[in-house]
């Protein structure tokens, strides 16, 4: 037999790799239910109008059609997160091109497609909003003029076409700035970046015999997409059953969504599963995207570096329904002081509505859009200082015990040394051979920071007779790796493979709750409940071979394999198997464990920072990096070419280095994207101009850089799974900034907007 | 509704009676009618590449290509990868090498480099790059996948 490895630290293939690599991994439309019918929406061609009323006579007299839903025969439940705005179609009103109208389910989906083309809608046209500007001008059209109206968890001041408002400060940054001998401004804007997850949405639903619905989704929580489907079809949650599939990618975009309820919705008025798959381009039309932004900011310095002042207004454009713009507004709030030590601090945020798609949750959360103006200044700042910007950064860098703005301890922080990384590799880097004629490279560095700790979670741990176990959670799996991670927590304190152990997949009837995957949060939150669950669960065990041995439990000890064994005395043990028999047919009960918890760290300290609607008030657990980036920049047609990059990040513990590789590796690309190439565009009616895959430009393996080197500190942190902290998040943050900032160094040019096409390259370059 | 047209297609060796409309996709007529679910669908426009399968071993885009139009050419999917429950050298590299994420884009990028490295065996990480560009992956940033061709093609076939 192999000696026991233990499974934290070990770079474990991903647990259902099997299934993905042969075919057989099932996505949401790869399921099949008995009698199935399938859905389609029709889909608003106007950004901003009122409904007349609706003609679905065609439609329901097309063969095949079984059911038709419109605005007009649901009743209005708004729901939403901390604003409670939408509907499951739309209901009086239309605001935004392609949202869902009304539905059909059908016996084939070509029939559903041309049913739901049938459905005459009769618009008003009204006066659109499709910019931050517009929306805030005194005589904008309203977007919502029940705004008032609608239930909200907290106020946010909302008025007009203002979603929501916030204030965050600490110091006294106006008398700050007459102590300046520097101060550097500037105006960021960033786009609205797709979450391009390879497998478009969905929903399949149906109905059992007494009514209950359950909901298969392509999700990132079974518990959420259960709460919502429930609130829109104004049915308590015990009768709503969420399931997942396999989930093709997520990054924020698969949290509930509309399209979850009309499926419900539709499933119960025929009694029948059905299947709602969106294609890509209404996947693009009617789900999420990344906030577009426009930041205003000021920083000011003293002539040695010390950062003694930062300034900033946040606008948000948060599309048609507040969603998550509220918290994305926080969070980007929270993240523009940056990883540094700047006692005067002013940050003003709003989000607004305009009449385009939802803007809402995606890897970062507000944190990307803010890191871009943040560390694209602290390199203006350091070249106006004449002090070499990773000197600047390394100088105002927050140490251990350091606090956040707001008042939480950074606990760990690795900061300094994650920027002198960065700077040894580069520098170790072997020498490229020199750029063409025309070319110019480039390096630069950012800091970076994310957290890992928010919202609640739960783990159970059942031992089966046999000496196996169940591990379950609420944690879906969207690609990250999460099933594995948990699995090893798991394996590694009970001393047995992963292969002793299933995770459960996710369902509302069964599983642990879980909030969402979301928020770098998996391995540091539920990770931790996994970590306590088995503890427990270890416990028993000792507790059942003590009695069997008739000793203390402190007299044993867990040996690799599944036996427990007396210390000391090699040959005296016992299996697992023996201790499960007896739990379940002799004494004590089945073996399980369950721990839950809502995070737990510092709150904001109110003494310290002025604190005004921010929509968090418990998060925390920072992770940091730095990212280095070397680009090359054709100066004739200004594109952008990244060659390498370097990113180090302070994760605690690596559970699964392979797995916090892939997160590193994958971020930088998505953050790539998002500097070069990604941004969704309306044309001037508000209409989607590039809602396909062939218009909207994904990195392709060709635009990646063939080096990306992760680099992985270790710092445990005192609470974190064996120490572990967030990753999945982090690695996009610096990516615009850093290759923006490179671009500068090698050319001289500074693009303050993303992404950096070409045109704009060449602009910054004539302006230089 | 489109007239259905009736044909056999080879399919991983197998020979298959298939109805369809005359404007199946190959991937439709897998998917939704085989029940072969191993090919994706990402963007049904021949970008994204999630639905590539192999005509006589040359790479295709299950959704730009005709079911009836396959005619008598050998289809084979992701499902023909693997023989008997054996992964193939690029199956068993990329989950080596920690290279799947979510998994969507896998099947499509095993079936490329099959056919890739059978043409070129002892590839550069630069050639596998050029192999992979119709390939999209939202999740690895690509490395990883580059660093399983390679052990791959370091491995026996």
């Amino acid at each position: 037999m192999n000696a026991f490895v233990d499974p934290v630290g070990a770079r474990l293939p991903r647990l259902e790799a099997r299934e993905k690599v042969v075919g057989t991994a099932q996505y949401l439309d790869d399921h099949v239910r008995p009698g199935m019918l399938y859905a389609a929406v029709a889909q608003s061609p106007h950004a901003h109008a009122r409904i007349r009323g609706y003609d679905v006579s065609k439609a329901k007299a097309l063969p095949g059609v079984k059911a038709v839903v419109t605005g007009a025969d649901i009743p209005v439940r708004r729901v939403g997160g901390m604003l409670k705005d939408e509907t499951m179609l739309a209901v009086g009103k239309v605001r935004y091109v392609g949202e869902p109208v009304a539905a059909v389910a059908a016996r084939d989906l070509a029939t559903a497609r041309l049913a739901a083309q049938l459905i005459e809608v009769d618009y008003e046209p009204l006066p659109t909003v499709l910019s931050i500007e517009d929306a805030l001008k005194p005589d904008a059209p309203l977007l919502h003029e029940e705004l008032a109206s609608y239930v909200r968890t907290m106020d946010g001041n909302s008025h007009g076409n203002v979603v929501w408002e916030s204030t965050l400060a600490e110091g006294d940054v106006d008398a700050a700035w007459s102590r300046c001998d520097v101060i550097v401004e500037g105006t960021y804007r960033t786009p609205a970046q797709y979450h391009a997850y390879m497998e478009p949405n969905g929903a399949i639903a149906e109905v059992d015999g007494n009514g209950r619905i359950t909901v298969l989704a392509t999700c990132q929580s079974v518990h959420h997409i259960q709460t919502r489907v429930a609130d829109e079809l104004g049915i308590p949650m015990s009768q709503v059953r969420a399931q997942v599939s396999r989930v093709g990618g997520g990054f924020g975009g698969k949290h509930a969504s509309n399209i979850h309820s009309i499926a419900a919705w539709l499933a119960r008025a025929t009694g029948k599963p059905v299947k709602l798959a969106l294609s890509r381009t209404q996947d693009m039309e009617i789900q999420r995207s990344r906030h577009p932004a426009l930041i205003r900011l000021r920083t000011g310095a003293l002539r040695d570096g010390t950062v003694i002042a930062r300034e900033a207004t946040i606008t948000l454009d948060g599309g048609a329904y507040a969603d998550e713009s509220p918290n994305v507004l926080a969070f980007a709030m929270l993240m523009i002081r940056g990883p540094y030590n700047i006692p005067n601090v002013r940050i003003r945020g709003s989000a607004v509505y305009t009449n385009k798609l939802r803007a809402g949750s995606f890897r970062g959360f507000g944190n990307p859009q803010a890191t871009f103006a943040g560390e694209s200044q602290m390199d203006e700042l350091a070249d106006k200082l004449g002090i070499d910007p990773v000197e600047l950064r390394l100088h105002n860098a927050m140490r251990p015990g350091d606090r956040w703005i707001g008042g939480h301890t950074a606990t760990t922080c690795q900061l300094v040394a994650c920027l002198e990384k960065v700077r040894e590799a580069r520098e170790a880097a072997p020498a490229l051979p020199p750029p063409k004629p025309g070319r110019k490279r480039g390096s630069a560095v950012v800091a970076v920071t994310h957290i890992s700790g928010l919202m609640g979670t739960s783990a159970s741990v059942h031992m089966r007779g046999d000496g196996t176990f169940a591990l379950n959670t609420g944690c879906v799996d969207i690609g990250q790796g999460s099933d594995t991670t948990m699995t090893q927590l798991c394996a590694s304190l009970l001393k047995v493979p992963v292969e002793r152990i299933v995770y459960g997949t996710q369902d509302s009837d069964l599983s642990p709750y879980n909030w969402k995957t979301a928020g770098s949060r998996s391995t540091y939150m539920t990770g931790r409940a996994v970590v306590a669950a088995t503890e427990i669960v270890r416990d028993k065990i000792l507790e059942h071979a003590a009695a069997m041995f008739e000793c203390a439990t402190a007299d044993l000890e867990l040996r690799p394999g599944g036996r427990v064994g007396v210390v000391g005395v090699p040959g005296k043990e016992v299996g697992f198997k023996d201790v499960a028999l007896r739990s379940l047919f002799r004494s004590g009960g089945p073996i399980v464990g369950f721990h839950g918890f809502v995070f737990d760290g510092e709150r904001f300290d109110p003494k310290r920072a002025l604190i005004e609607r921010l929509a968090f008030d418990n998060l925390g657990v920072y992770t940091f990096g730095a990212q280095c980036v070397e680009v090359e920049v054709d100066t004739l047609t200004g594109r952008v070419e990244v060659l390498r990059v370097w990113s180090a990040h302070d994760v605690g513990k690596a559970i699964n280095p392979a797995s916090v590789e892939g997160q590193i590796q994958g971020g930088i690309v998505q953050g790539l994207g998002y500097a070069l190439y990604e941004q969704l565009i309306w044309d001037d009616d508000g209409r989607l101009s590039n809602p396909s895959f062939a218009d909207y430009k994904v990195p392709g393996i060709l635009d990646a850089p063939a080096t990306i080197v992760p680099i992985v500190l270790e710092d445990p942190d005192p609470t974190g799974p064996f120490g572990a902290k967030g990753v999945g998040e982090i690695s996009l943050v610096g990516i615009a900034p850093a290759i923006a900032n490179a671009v500068c160094a090698a050319t001289g040019g500074r693009l303050r907007q993303i992404p950096m096409t070409p045109e704009r390259v060449l602009d910054a370059l004539e302006a230089s | 509704m489109a007239d259905t047209l009736s044909y056999e297609l080879r399919i991983n060796g197998e020979v298959l009676s298939v109805a369809s409309p005359a404007t199946a996709t190959l991937l439709d007529v897998l998917r939704y009618q085989l029940g072969m679910t191993g090919s994706k669908r990402g963007c049904n426009q021949g970008v994204c590449g999630a639905c590539t399968v192999l005509l006589d071993g040359v790479p295709v885009r299950g959704c730009l290509t005709l079911a009836a139009n396959v005619g008598e050419r050998a289809v084979t999917t992701v499902e023909g990868m693997s023989q008997g429950g054996t992964l193939s050298r690029v199956q068993q590299a990329l989950l080596d090498a920690g290279a799947i994420q979510c998994g969507f884009c896998t099947p499509g990028v095993v079936v490329t480099l099959e056919a890739f490295l059978r043409d070129h065996p002892k590839p550069s990480a630069d050639e596998v790059r050029h192999a992979l560009s119709g390939n999209l992956c939202r999740c690895s940033g690509y490395v990883k996948i580059v660093e399983a061709a390679v052990i791959a093609a370091g491995a026996a076939p």
